[in-house]
């Protein structure tokens, strides 16, 4: 039982109710009534307890279900959390459970609870804080170094179901951690909606790479709400990988630089395929004396596909600085790509903020140089896609980096 | 190795290549004197088999094989290999990978570390293909990466353009390589052409037949360098006489 104080709840209640049919600003309306809520589902002591099906929609999130790569991990399935660990190594470092039980151990996350994202944003957080359905807390611990990935898998297994999760991610004074998230579906479940609310805060000294993946399906929508929130020498990375077709996602997750020196950079790799609708943007608003930040999109259309990329930088303090690069590849002539930089400098007029956006096909020059190598035409539109969609942007461990590579080779041979 | 009948060749539905004849022997290195827009580069665009340059008449013959319908990348496994003058840059694509594709899997990357050490590109393998490479290490890129193919002829066109005194002893060595030079005449297997407007390449690099391309055809047959002295006393003006 949450412990949030009732004024608290209340007030929280009242700004939701509000907000309850507010229309979001960026992508489709979505008929939340439409989808029922989802059963609950008994808890497991091992991922390899899954169901076959199940295993599998988590490893193409990039979940590894033995474990040996990773400090700890959270599932949950529809409305219900099945499993949370941490390995033997880890305890002490890290804290891992549902943010259910989270509000209820620790009285003091109530002040962090809707403070990176805003309850009454859209119709979307204001159904999450209306209707939860857990998500996880993550705590890395003051100092900690955690050397393997945290991995949190977020699964539904029944057709028609919504999925509201809200998460919190802790990142204490000085510690360091990756964390992959794993948002994925059974093979029987095409239509659905998740709402995912992650506020980050990252403290002093602290540094977060957050990963997270998405593998959706053709009738899916999903709308995931974010804020960060990073305080002094503080550095949260965030990527973005969406490599299967959705029906649409729209999310705009905020990084505000408080802190002196603070740093975030938001990378998306999204290969546009069938009728996927896109709309993905970052917005990064530096307000701390010396904070910087970058946002790198790599978008492929694909099929019918439209892609929205955007990208917002605010710049609040005379010394900062930031920069955009957004870049986009059509394959096809039914597909759309919208890069939407945007740049304010708020009464900074030091800050330095730039952007670069480009849109275009790939050269026909340099798909004849790699032939002259003796590359297929086919193989070599698959090297320069696969050099587009530049995993080494994320920052990530070899092995992660490894993982994703696949995975793009994956997509890319299934759409070709 | 190589026979060219008659080729008519059309850039963009222009004609450039009016009816070239040239035959190359094994082991034999030719060198193609021309003023600019003369069809030099086209020349070897065609026999590379760039999709830009349409032939409209005559024949390739590579190793006996009719090549002249074939795509660039079924040449290169043939053996043919192509330095361009001003190679594209791709970004993502690293050139340690293109050093992979050349070597279509024969060896492993102790050779791609040795070549790239011998062009002094060692902290250029991992970078992004050409991109922002200087002229001299462009040059390199492109040698690195005929090292790592070891086509059985060699197209080299202009390959002292934009190069300092430097690089084009270094560059005069690896085609000296690439060609054979160190094997005795008889033993050598590489064939090559290289395209030159300027001849300086043939201070280090020593040629077989000479040939002067002007207005599409192939005007005059000789030895390189009584070639590049007419060259470079005359111009391509008294060539004109030959037209």
């Amino acid at each position: 039982m949450s412990i949030i104080s009732p004024s608290r709840k209340e007030e929280l209640r009242k700004l939701a109710e509000l907000a309850r049919y507010k229309v979001a600003t960026y992508g489709e309306d979505i008929d939340i009534s439409v989808f029922e809520e989802a059963e609950e589902v008994k808890e497991i002591d091992e991922l390899s307890k899954l169901p076959p099906e199940i295993q599998d929609a988590a490893i193409s999130s990039g979940i590894d279900i033995t474990e040996k790569e990773r400090a700890g991990s959270f599932v949950q399935v529809d409305h219900s959390v099945i499993y949370q660990k941490i390995q033997s190594a880890y305890r002490g470092q890290i804290e891992i459970m549902s943010i259910t039980d989270a509000l209820e151990k620790y009285p003091e996350l109530e002040e962090y609870w809707w403070k990176a994202v805003r309850v009454d944003q859209d119709k979307y957080t204001a159904h999450a804080e209306l209707y939860p359905m857990h998500g996880y807390f993550i705590r890395v611990l003051p100092g900690q170094k955690v050397d393997r990935a945290i991995q949190a898998c977020l699964l539904l297994q029944e057709n028609a179901r919504t999925q509201n999760v809200h998460n919190i991610i802790m990142m204490e004074e000085g510690s360091s951690a990756q964390i992959i998230t794993g948002c994925s579906i059974a093979p029987k479940v095409n239509e659905g909606l998740h709402i995912g609310i992650s506020e980050f805060y990252i403290k002093k000294n602290a540094k977060l790479v957050f990963t997270m993946i998405h593998n959706w399906a053709d009738g899916f929508h999903v709308r995931p709400r974010s804020g960060a929130i990073v305080e002094g020498n503080g550095i949260f990375i965030n990527n973005y990988i969406l490599l299967k077709p959705v029906k649409s996602i729209q999310s705009f997750p905020t990084a505000v630089l408080e802190g002196e020196n603070s740093k975030a950079m938001f990378n998306s790799l999204l290969y546009g395929l069938k009728d996927s609708k896109i709309d993905v943007g970052s917005r990064i608003i530096l307000r701390g004396k010396n904070s910087s930040g970058e946002a790198i999109s790599r978008a492929i259309v694909a099929d019918s596909s439209q892609i929205y990329a955007r990208g917002t930088l605010i710049a609040q303090n005379d010394e900062s600085k930031a920069h955009l690069d957004c870049r986009g590849i059509l394959f096809s002539n039914d597909g759309i790509m919208y890069a939407i930089p945007e740049l304010l400098a708020d009464r900074a007029p030091n800050s330095i903020l730039s952007h670069e956006a480009a849109i275009g096909p790939i050269a026909e020059e340099e798909i004849e140089y790699l032939m002259t190598r003796g590359l297929s035409k086919e193989e070599a539109v698959s090297l320069i896609t696969q050099g587009f969609m530049d995993v080494e942007i994320l920052g990530l461990p070899k092995h992660l980096e490894d993982y994703i590579r696949r995975m793009i080779e994956l997509t890319q041979k299934e759409s070709m | 190795m190589l026979t060219i009948e008659d080729l008519h060749v059309e850039v963009a539905g222009s004609p450039i290549l009016k009816g070239v004849n040239l035959e190359i022997k094994e082991g034999e290195t030719h060198v193609l004197l021309g003023p600019n827009g003369g069809g030099k580069t086209t020349l070897l665009m065609s026999i590379m088999g760039l999709p830009r340059y349409k032939v409209t008449r005559g024949k390739i013959y590579f190793k006996g094989e009719d090549i002249t319908n074939l795509p660039p990348n079924e040449r290169a496994k043939l053996g043919i290999g192509i330095m361009f003058q001003k190679p594209p840059s791709i970004r993502g694509v690293k050139l340690y990978q293109i050093g992979e594709v050349s070597l279509r899997g024969k060896e492993d990357g102790d050779r791609i570390k040795s070549y790239a050490e011998l062009l002094n590109l060692i902290n250029h393998i991992d970078r992004d293909l050409n991109y922002g490479f200087s002229g001299g290490e462009l040059k390199r890129s492109e040698l690195f990466q005929l090292l790592c193919q070891k086509p059985d002829l060699v197209l080299l066109d202009e390959p002292e353009s934009g190069v300092d005194l430097d690089n084009i002893s270094l560059i005069g060595t690896v085609i000296n390589e690439l060609l054979n030079k160190e094997d005795k005449v008889k033993s050598r297997k590489s064939s090559g052409i290289i395209v030159t407007h300027t001849g300086y390449i043939l201070e280090y690099v020593n040629a077989d037949k000479g040939h002067v391309l002007m207005d599409g055809k192939i005007i005059c047959d000789g030895s390189p360098r009584d070639l590049f002295e007419e060259v470079k006393k005359h111009g391509y003006g008294r060539c004109t006489e030959c037209l």
